[in-house]
């Protein structure tokens, strides 16, 4: 459709920055905001029940405490999710569960967003043979159910946190890489890019300076989204027992723990579920309404 | 299109080695034991350790193993630690139901994914917009384990339909339909579950792909004739929004066959992902490597077979 | 006789709402086509003629684009307050585009057959056989081989068979005006030529009028009877091409002229547009 581009106008105003508006943007979406709201309570949690972890602290109750003549019971006013089968308070573990897998979830993120980024840096800027080459092994490994193989590298391996937070990240860097790489490949050729090679900048200048900060916004709204598909897949792995072991509770453990007792203890599969449910579910709403934000911006033109 | 099909075919082989030497690489370069019981358990006399090392060629340097593994995989001879019988046999015996499991998630995961985003896109901007969107984000959101835990505890308390397995267990059937019938119903839960994500997933695709197609050039040239807004939608967007739909079915694929190992354990559907599950294990190498080739294998298919979907659709591609 | 103007443009005015306020695209502007008469409407990206353009038809999208204040008559009915289903039977049937990309003007995925045929099935229902006329209205463009060049796709064809696929198009539903915008602006010299000429004929042997929006003065000669110069969303001249050509009055316009190069022009250095005159407005 063409609009007539805006008149040049004479006191052009310094403009916010993009990110600025970007985030202005972000603020009037009502969906993303809640959901970053919940985001943030999540980290707080975390963060909290992390460092009273660290101290012994912890709330409701101990965690690892076992109670055997509190075992199964239904919640109720002592225990208000319940008591799983050697009598722990469930709510405990749940939030003692939290700061695993949310560590888990942020860290692989920043592992493999560190490997997809730079191939895809490296992939897009360069172009030629290794390009094709760099893009071909994308190909073979995004070939591979994601699931499977990391459910056959820790297994193996051996599943404490950093293994499985490396094989996760290992594993999840393609989409990043693409994407980083698509931005290059566009911002390469763009006019800025060329007006700073003909002031004589040289290549890694013009990385940093000019194509990884447009290349930025997309490269976060991929990290925030990364993080509750490393938290499924870490509750998934602890379900199938080969995430991080007990005693150490994870939400994905507590469910496989009760598997067995389903039939009479519900609260054991429902509430751990419904966490990493309502967790992946607000960092994909706030991924989403951020990504938003940031794409109308190279809209309007 | 010759050269089209000429030149994925050549990638697709150049993958393929890349994939068998991956999913080799990966399994035997981890450390732990090979052996299916411990490294030092002193009931196992050195007499049997060397055959088992001879019998899986474990005594041999890592191309060579290799190598000896890719023959024996093709050649069907491969056996597998566990049990002793050719790997092949035990995969090929669960291929049927994964497949049929796969395609039905796929068919599932296509069908209502077009219908959601294509609804998403005709009424973008408004509240059920909106409230699709957050749709489609809860369908991702939700773990496939939870979901078909909370199913089968569903199922198994509140009625009496039995899930588990391919068909009902110890029953007789009467007659040929009701054999079927049986069966599709044991197919189409786990099915469903499995589509969950894919449905979402590709309503998104859909979506925006709809909304990009809407600011070409040529939608303004049919609204300029007089097309209304559904002719419009329907016919002209639609056809150019489908793409993402067909290439979107590669990265179906593997998704899916990723998130069956969970479900069909819990819905003890005997498909390739439980066998997998089973295999890791028990640390039955051979099966792995196998599977994990052969199911890499079937996605490079998959890709290659929506590569040619593309190119039916897209007469651009088709002509040169 | 009276004639009656067949396009009325009373003080229209378009405003766009962007993220950054509101653009005055269009302001105040007037003109008038009487049937079978020719405009070429000239200025420079931003002027608003692209904007003047697609506004007869309410083609422009209306949440950032609204209408400010003015009229459009067509055959005096007012097109801001036309009903949906008249507006659309005016679209192409009476006002007609062709635009200036034709790459990607066609519908990449239906043949030409395919995409004229519906034109005529909504605006001309009474015709019989489509494809005999569709053939004739790919002839009445100089498309040669008609019967089977209407069944190729629209990457099949050359950038300059395109645009006049483009204008069968448009031609099939009979308008009584046709609208181009840029038409040659994205073809390669020699094919503007063809396709300038292509339109001198049709608009002698139809009677249809036309409206000819462009960024190059130089290519309006012989073509149009009356011309408007546009900047900055203002008409600042505007009247008949051979006294305005000749003796133009606003600086602008002789900015423009000037600009033109001529052949065996001994100066070394090609003009460009002296917006000096803005400073003493």
């Amino acid at each position: 459709m063409t609009a007539a581009p805006p008149l040049p106008s004479r006191n052009a105003t310094a403009s916010s920055g993009p990110g600025r508006r970007s985030l202005a943007r972000f603020r009037k979406n009502p969906v993303g905001v809640t959901a970053a709201a919940i985001v943030g309570l999540l980290f707080l949690v975390a963060l909290v029940t992390g460092i009273g972890a660290c101290f012994g602290v912890y709330f409701p109750y101990d965690p690892n405490a076992t109670n055997l003549a509190q075992k199964l019971r239904a919640p109720d006013a002592a225990h208000w999710l319940g008591t799983d089968n050697l009598g722990r308070d469930v709510l405990s573990r749940l939030l003692n569960g939290s700061y695993i897998s949310l560590t888990v979830g942020f860290i692989a993120v920043a592992v493999s967003l560190s490997i997809g980024v730079a191939v895809g840096a490296v992939s897009g800027y360069l172009g030629g043979w290794v390009d094709n080459v760099l893009m071909r092994i994308v190909d073979a490994i995004l070939c591979f159910p994601t699931f499977f193989l990391i459910l056959t590298a820790v297994a193996l391996l051996g599943p404490s946190i950093i293994n499985i937070i490396v094989i996760i990240g290992l594993v999840s860097w393609t989409g990043t890489a693409r994407l980083v790489r698509a931005e290059f490949l566009t911002l390469r050729e763009s006019e800025y890019v060329r007006a700073a090679r003909t002031l004589g900048q040289r290549s890694p200048a013009i990385i940093f300076r000019h194509i990884l900060p447009n290349a930025a916004a997309p490269i976060i709204v991929t990290a925030v989204i990364g993080i509750p598909d490393a938290i499924l897949t870490e509750a998934g792995l602890s379900f199938l027992g080969f995430g991080v072991q007990p005693p150490q509770a994870t939400w994905g453990n507590i469910i496989s723990d009760g598997k067995t007792y389903f039939l009479d203890a519900w609260w054991l599969i429902v509430f751990p579920g419904l966490a990493i449910f309502v967790a992946a579910l607000s960092f994909y709403l706030a991924g989403d309404a951020l990504r938003q934000a940031a794409e109308s911006r190279s809209e309007r033109k | 299109m010759v050269t089209f099909i000429i030149r994925r075919l050549l990638i697709s082989t150049v993958l393929l080695f890349l994939i068998s030497v991956v999913s080799f690489f990966i399994i035997t370069l981890t450390p732990g034991s090979p052996y299916p019981w411990g490294e030092l358990n002193p009931k196992i006399s050195p007499q049997v350790k060397e055959a088992f090392k001879k019998k899986f060629h474990l005594d041999r340097p890592l191309y060579e193993q290799y190598w000896l593994n890719m023959k024996g995989l093709f050649s069907g001879t491969l056996t597998s630690i566990k049990d002793d019988r050719p790997v092949l046999d035990r995969i090929g015996e669960r291929l049927p139901a994964t497949v049929r499991l796969n395609v039905l998630a796929i068919v599932i995961s296509l069908t209502f994914g077009l219908l959601l985003g294509v609804y998403a896109a005709r009424h973008a901007g408004t509240l059920p917009d909106l409230l699709t969107s957050i749709l489609a984000f809860v369908f991702i959101a939700l773990p496939g384990f939870w979901v078909s835990n909370l199913i089968v505890i569903g199922l198994v308390k509140f009625t009496d339909a039995p899930i588990l397995g391919t068909q009902t267990y110890g029953t007789d059937f009467p007659n040929l339909v009701s054999l079927w019938l049986d069966q599709f119903w044991h197919l189409a839960l786990p099915a469903m579950v499995l589509s969950i994500g894919g449905i979402a997933v590709q309503s998104r695709y859909i979506r925006a792909s709809m909304l990009e197609t809407l600011r070409e050039d040529y939608i303004r040239t049919a609204r300029a004739k007089g097309l209304g807004d559904d002719v419009i939608f329907y016919k002209h967007a639609l056809r150019n929004s489908i793409r993402p739909l067909i290439t979107g079915i590669g990265g179906l694929l593997p998704a899916l066959i990723g998130g069956s190992v969970i479900i069909e354990t819990i819905f003890a559907y005997p498909g390739l992902g439980r066998l997998g599950y089973e295999a890791v294990l028990e640390r039955d190498y051979p099966t792995l490597v196998a599977l994990n080739f052969i199911v890499a294998a079937l996605v490079l298919l998959g890709n290659l077979i929506s590569d040619l979907l593309y190119a039916v659709v897209d007469p651009r591609v088709r002509l040169e | 006789m009276s004639q009656h103007a067949l396009l009325e443009i009373h003080n229209l005015s378009i405003r766009f709402r962007t993220g950054h306020g509101a653009v005055e695209a269009v302001k105040n502007v007037s003109f008038s086509l009487k049937e079978g008469s020719t405009l070429a409407i000239v200025g420079e990206s931003g002027s608003g003629k692209s904007v003047t353009a697609l506004s007869l038809t309410r083609l422009l999208p209306m949440p950032p684009a609204e209408f400010v204040g003015g009229d459009i008559l067509f055959a005096g009915e007012s097109v801001p307050a036309m009903a949906p289903d008249r507006l659309r039977a005016i679209r192409g049937g009476g006002i007609a585009y062709i635009f200036q990309e034709p790459s990607t003007s066609l519908n990449p995925v239906y043949t030409i057959r395919s995409q004229i045929a519906e034109a005529i099935r909504l605006h001309r229902p009474e015709v019989k056989d489509v494809d005999a006329e569709i053939v004739r209205c790919l002839n009445t463009v100089g498309i040669v081989n008609p019967e089977k060049r209407m069944h190729d796709y629209p990457h099949q064809l050359s950038g300059g068979m395109q645009q006049r696929a483009m204008i069968a198009m448009a031609l099939s539903c009979k308008p009584r005006l046709l609208v181009a915008d840029e038409p040659t602006t994205a073809l390669d010299v020699t094919i503007q030529a063809q396709i300038l000429a292509e339109l001198r004929r049709l608009r002698r042997d139809l009677n249809m009028a036309l409206i000819l929006i462009t960024h190059n003065i130089a290519i309006i000669g012989g073509l149009c009877d009356r011309i408007a110069v546009m900047f900055r969303g203002e008409i600042v001249e505007y009247g008949d091409t051979e006294s305005v050509l000749r003796n133009p009055q606003h600086p602008y316009t002789k900015a423009l002229i000037a600009c033109v190069p001529k052949l065996g022009a001994k100066e070394k250095r090609m003009k460009t547009i002296d917006y000096s005159w803005l400073n003493s407005r």
